[in-house]
């Protein structure tokens, strides 16, 4: 069946709910509504409002009962309306969520689902990346869907697991990309990349919207005899490292490619990675195709400046493979 | 609300036992065997024991670092206590945590605190919203402080658990200060119970070194909201008798308040009034302090026996794998 990237996350829940009556939704305007961009809806219905909660507007609050409910045994999966506001509950998600399993032996199951990412004229405060925060706190899981495919699996494996996932959707992707899943139950499990493409020259590291920018310069790449490798990351906590490293030493040339802005970006992380153990291999400098060190610009010449795409991604590697 | 006699007799004793094991703990401060930072209980004993006791089995309490009390009324142990204070491996937390943070069991209903206090609010109602989707007759029980009370934390779980009128209950312990700041610099108003109406919930304050009064409100908050009527918010006043931790000489506070408070010391309180009904006798008085003592000395020994964490530990357990 063809769905898109929203649908294929409405379908883990639904799906999730009926399996398992310990999971349920908080978080604004998730119920009557349907959510902000409607991936819960119709689920109030199913559901009752018992398992789809409408909040009023209080992250700290949502994300604090979230952990308190998984203590007693269920399976929230929180709504942020928008992944920038998951600023507002940074103390819950790092200090008690992220610590309680090490501190105490309290596990949290919890999701955290947000929308995050830009390209669709949002501003600064509705188009943020805000995933190397969460990666640098300990004792959380971030996941980062780029497919309709994975976005569906890795959701059901967030609600499965024993920690608290932070769940980033590409609200670029909601309704751009569509594919055919499958109908039954399945997976993905996480810390296992996929290699989107298979490549010699060079390797483009990516995850969330920008797979989908590094695959279109690859395809520009190979009209120019540069056969690009792109890797799509799928869950930077945790890192599949093999799978990274294999790439690079196979091409000995990388690019990283990531939406948020640069400095202590997870680009970073992946590059200090590589030259601590795959120095041996490399025939470059490891680049980075990022946003830059300022907020999400709302203007579209501002944002299209601002966003990484295929064009600047293609640029990089030109550069990288004549090195 | 009368309790038999023999409920008042343990309350007396687990008061008598917080402020031992609190004493013990201000030794083992002062002789270096603790290190870091150290909080103490003193004071808060009615608060902790008269509000623990009001709970069912089944309920949920979230203490704080004051509230050693609670800890030890739903089962926790001195010697728990003592190993969790000075880091052993034998602690709750595997000396992960220090002090009674992070000294939590799910097995006894007990959730573990962070520094940052008020987050007990919103995990406390997170364990009322299980009941409330499950529809359980259970009830949960947060404790926060003057300070924490001005934090967003306190708001959003106050007017979330009043819009769901999940079955939870909230007692704050207005000890006058948070860490050198007093209540009036805290809030412009007198009665914290008061914020209650803004939430459309019942507010109570109570003399949170009486804990017969204690245990009364907090009894009937919790079967209130075990009625499915919602949360209470309850203001328990007292006075914080030491510094805000063990380094703290606590000069900002007046001496005077300080002596006013110590003649209305809750324990003192409360045994006086044991002996009027003729429930403690000289015999029976001598009797409970020695096992309070007993079990004390045997907490020390214990916690000092117990091994350290080997370094490497700390690499363990950041991630639950089952």
């Amino acid at each position: 069946m063809e769905v898109t990237y929203l649908e294929a996350i409405h379908q883990a829940l639904e799906e999730e709910m009926h399996r398992d009556e310990r999971v349920f939704l908080l978080g604004e305007d998730i119920g009557v509504y349907g959510g902000a961009f409607k991936v819960t809806q119709g689920l109030l219905e199913t559901f009752g409002p018992r398992r789809v909660i409408d909040t009023p507007m209080c992250e700290i609050a949502i994300v604090g009962s979230a952990i308190g409910s998984a203590m007693m045994g269920m399976r929230p999966v929180a709504e942020i309306q928008f992944a920038d506001f998951m600023a507002c509950a940074f103390d819950q998600i790092v200090n008690v969520a992220g610590t309680s399993f090490y501190r105490w032996r309290a596990a949290v199951p919890i999701v955290i689902r947000a929308p995050s990412g830009g390209g669709v004229r949002a501003g600064p405060f509705h188009s943020q990346n805000p995933e190397a925060w969460f990666c640098h706190a300990p004792g959380l899981r971030v996941v980062v869907p780029a497919t309709a495919y994975d976005a569906k699996g890795l959701l059901k494996s967030a609600i499965r697991d024993p920690n608290p996932v932070i769940f980033l959707e590409n609200k670029y992707l909601y309704r751009r990309i569509k594919e055919d899943i499958p109908t039954d139950d399945y997976v993905v499990p996480f810390g296992q990349a996929a290699v989107r493409r298979k490549g010699s020259d060079l390797s483009l590291l990516a995850y969330g919207a920008m797979v989908h920018e590094a695959l279109a310069a690859a395809e520009v790449l190979e009209q120019e005899g540069i056969d690009a490798e792109v890797l799509d990351l799928r869950t930077l906590v945790p890192l599949d490292e093999e799978t990274v490293l294999a790439s690079a030493r196979k091409t000995g040339k990388v690019v990283i490619t990531h939406e948020a802005s640069r400095t202590a970006g997870f680009g970073a992380e992946l590059a200090a990675l590589i030259a601590e153990r795959a120095f041996d291999y490399l025939d470059g400098p490891v680049l980075r195709v990022t946003a830059p060190d300022t907020p999400v610009p709302y203007s579209p010449p501002l944002e299209d400046f601002f966003r990484p795409d295929a064009a600047k991604i293609a640029e990089a590697a030109r550069r990288l493979a004549a090195y | 609300m009368t309790l038999p006699n023999e409920d008042l007799l343990q309350i007396y004793e687990y008061m008598l036992l917080t402020r031992a094991v609190d004493d013990r703990i201000d030794l083992l401060f002062k002789q270096g065997k603790i290190e870091g930072v150290s909080f103490s209980s003193l004071g808060h004993e009615a608060i902790a024991v008269g509000a623990a006791w009001a709970l069912g089995p089944d309920d949920v309490v979230a203490p704080l670092h004051r509230d050693l009390g609670a800890y030890l009324v739903r089962g926790i142990t001195p010697r728990q206590v003592l190993a969790q204070f000075l880091g052993r491996r034998t602690a709750l937390s595997r000396g992960r945590d220090g002090n009674t943070h992070g000294m939590g069991d799910l097995n006894l209903g007990i959730l573990g605190y962070v520094s940052p206090l008020p987050d007990q609010l919103p995990l406390t109602l997170g364990a009322a919203m299980a009941f409330w989707v499950r529809q359980e007759p259970r009830v949960a029980l947060a404790f926060f402080g003057d300070g924490s009370s001005s934090e967003g934390a306190a708001h959003e779980t106050l007017n979330l658990a009043s819009v769901l009128k999940a079955p939870a209950v909230f007692i704050c312990e207005n000890n006058q200060f948070a860490y050198s700041t007093p209540t009036k610099k805290q809030f412009a108003i007198e009665n914290l119970a008061d914020r209650a109406a803004g939430y459309g919930i019942p507010g109570v304050v109570v003399d949170g070194n009486d804990v017969l009064a204690v245990y009364d409100v907090v009894h009937k908050a919790v079967e209130r909201a075990r009625r499915g009527e919602g949360p209470t918010l309850i203001e328990a006043k007292t006075m914080r008798m030491r510094g805000h931790a063990a380094h703290d000489d606590a000069f900002y506070v007046p001496q005077e308040l300080l002596a006013a408070w110590r003649e209305k010391d809750p324990i003192r309180r409360f045994e006086a009034a044991l002996r009027q009904q003729g429930l403690l006798s000289d015999e029976l008085a001598e009797e409970i302090a020695s096992r309070v003592a007993a079990a004390v000395d045997d907490a020390t020994t214990f916690a000092e026996k117990s091994p350290f964490p080997e370094g490497r530990e700390a690499l363990e357990g950041v991630f639950c794998d089952v």
